[in-house]
């Protein structure tokens, strides 16, 4: 299959303007501005499936769709480019090799929307993401693709890149709002739902990166091309960011759909040192953890919601039969521990709590009553939240609870790891 | 503590955004740039600089992570240890630059040189392991590699 978004990702300067012209870019924007209404755009856009590739795979033409058309109020574009959740490296390689793609896709989105103000929030360790964007962002006001009267079409936009400053929560998107408006990172209670009070309180839409990045793609070629790809709910490609005990890691465009089998062992080249595979996390580590069992099924929205667990950011991080999975949970928790924001009471106790049961597992000092408790933990924060960090926290623990419960009772009634686990740094 | 052209930027910030308050984090970007950590006279400053209260900004700038504060040594080496570094031998890593510079995690070198951090994922998990020294990121590291940067950082000083 032929990459959409990978393309020209490792083309030779493909983050300057001229190359990217030069290699096709800029030729959706003066179709959407020439031929296309904002009307047709979003119609265009929702025939095509495209699906928000953050995590959450809301529709994104719906989405655009809330926005409403009557409003006077200013109309704000968002960029999601706070890439944080844990095995997640995809926004990164399209911002830093790729970045007049995303703003391509966000000056169409702009004009579908009815916004003449759009930001890039980027995650503050991106420092070299950010200065490319902004190097861009400078030939396209250059060139005429920002500021007043774009391509001579009457329409204006301004791009800004935010940068946050190493807040997970940021990634959650009323968060994101309330950080670019100087506050503490605190998330909204929703409704009301950010198309109508967004940023500033105006009507906003925010997309994540991968999502803008295939907006030039689909006005350019159509809806129904968009649509043919991948499968009949998850439509299009997917880039998936492939880590842990792989040969091949990296970030690997395919089409939705393939199975996990296929992207572990025929693009990421197998399982390291010839071991034996043990453990798949696969949309990053806020999605539940899957066994070898499950390595046929597909890698889309619907496939591995059934098979238990979600297609997240596509973040799939493989563990062999070293891996410790107690290890692991305790890992994963000592992340969201350190990343709730505090505001409520289930995420910010619980994910301590978490944290601290199964730091005494790992230990050896767990009880046998352990499992148990970290099971209720888990049940209380899920679904009691404000965002959805919380239950990030719980159900990937939950889930490795469920399918490596002889690992938790084996660490607790011998006071270590079932596997050695040995050192990787040579 | 600031230079009259950083000065000179922040207070531009001012009316950059709709709200004023949107000028906190960009002007502490300004900071760690030209200073490179912050302290309470700063956050006056950056008060004063952006008309907001002293209480506003520090309120704000509490949040986040990512502004080192005051005391951290001149590179500050921050190691990734999430989930897919840590499969692929973050903890080791850790150990050794811990042996190397001869400080814990959390520590700075009497010379001020170098800060040991352990963080949370900075997004490049397909080149475990890894680390950020001030902005620049170091990849796919082993002991050999640890060893030139680190030489190479102290040549520099």
């Amino acid at each position: 299959m032929e990459k959409i978004l990978f393309k020209y990702i490792d083309f030779p300067e493909q983050y300057r303007i001229d190359t990217y012209i030069k290699n096709g870019g800029y030729r959706g924007l003066p179709k959407a501005l020439e031929e296309l209404s904002p009307v047709q755009i979003i119609e265009t856009v929702k025939k095509s499936g495209l699906r928000g590739r953050g995590g959450a795979g809301f529709p994104t033409g719906l989405k655009w769709g809330f926005v409403p058309k009557d409003s006077q109020k200013p109309k704000f574009l968002l960029c999601n480019a706070d890439e944080g959740e844990p095995g997640t490296f995809k926004d990164r390689s399209l911002i830093e090799n790729n970045p007049h793609q995303l703003i391509e896709g966000m000056i169409i989105a702009s004009y579908a929307i009815g916004a003449h103000k759009a930001f890039i929030y980027i995650r503050g360790e991106f420092a070299f993401g950010a200065k490319r964007l902004s190097e861009a962002i400078g030939e396209c006001y250059k060139n005429g693709y920002l500021g007043k009267n774009i391509l001579g079409s009457g329409f204006d936009l301004d791009l800004d890149v935010y940068r946050g400053a190493g807040a997970y929560v940021c990634g959650e998107e009323t968060s994101l709002m309330e950080s670019i408006e100087g506050e503490r990172a605190n998330p909204r209670l929703k409704p009301p739902f950010p198309a109508s009070v967004g940023l500033y309180k105006n009507p906003t839409v925010i997309n994540n990166v991968e999502t803008l990045s295939n907006i030039s793609h689909i006005v350019l070629n159509g809806g129904e091309w968009f649509a043919n790809i991948g499968m009949p709910k998850s439509t299009g490609t997917k880039i998936f960011s492939l880590s842990g005990h792989v040969n091949k890691p990296g970030n690997y465009e395919l089409p939705m759909g393939i199975t996990v089998r296929e992207l572990i062992f025929e693009h990421g080249g197998g399982i390291k040192d010839d071991r034996k595979l043990k453990a798949v996390i696969p949309g990053g580590v806020s999605t539940p953890i899957l066994t070898p069992a499950s390595l046929d099924v597909k890698m889309d929205f619907e496939s591995l919601y059934e098979a238990g667990s979600l297609l997240g950011s596509g973040a799939t991080i493989v563990m062999d039969e070293t891996s410790c999975i107690v290890k692991a949970a305790y890992r994963i928790s000592k992340f969201f521990e350190h990343e709730s924001c505090g505001k409520c009471v289930p995420c910010r106790e619980g994910t301590r709590w978490i944290r601290l049961i199964l730091e005494r597992i790992e230990n050896g000092k767990g009880r046998e009553e352990d499992i148990e408790l970290l099971r209720d933990i888990c049940t209380n924060i899920i679904a009691k939240t404000v965002c959805p960090l919380g239950d990030a926290a719980a159900v990937p623990i939950m889930s490795s609870i469920e399918k490596f419960r002889d690992e938790y009772e084996y660490h607790i009634k011998n006071k270590k790891c079932m596997v050695d686990l040995g050192t990787r740094f040579v | 503590m600031l230079s009259e052209i950083a000065k000179k930027k922040i207070s531009e910030l001012k009316t950059k955004f709709p709200e004023r308050k949107s000028a906190i984090l960009p002007a502490m970007h300004m900071v760690l740039e030209e200073v490179g950590f912050y302290n309470k006279d700063i956050l006056k400053q950056v008060a004063g600089l952006l008309g907001l209260s002293e209480m506003e900004v520090a309120e704000t700038v509490s949040f986040y992570t990512y502004f080192p504060k005051e005391g951290v040594g001149k590179y500050h080496i921050q190691v990734c240890t999430n989930l897919s570094c840590m499969l692929l031998g973050a903890e080791g890593l850790v150990s050794y630059l811990e042996e190397k510079l001869k400080i814990k995690v959390g520590e700075t070198t009497p010379d001020g040189i170098f800060t040991l951090s352990a963080v949370e994922c900075l997004g490049s998990c397909g080149t475990a392991p890894m680390m950020q020294v001030n902005q620049i990121y170091y990849e796919n590291l082993n002991r050999a590699k640890i060893d030139q940067i680190i030489d190479d950082l102290k040549m520099k000083k």
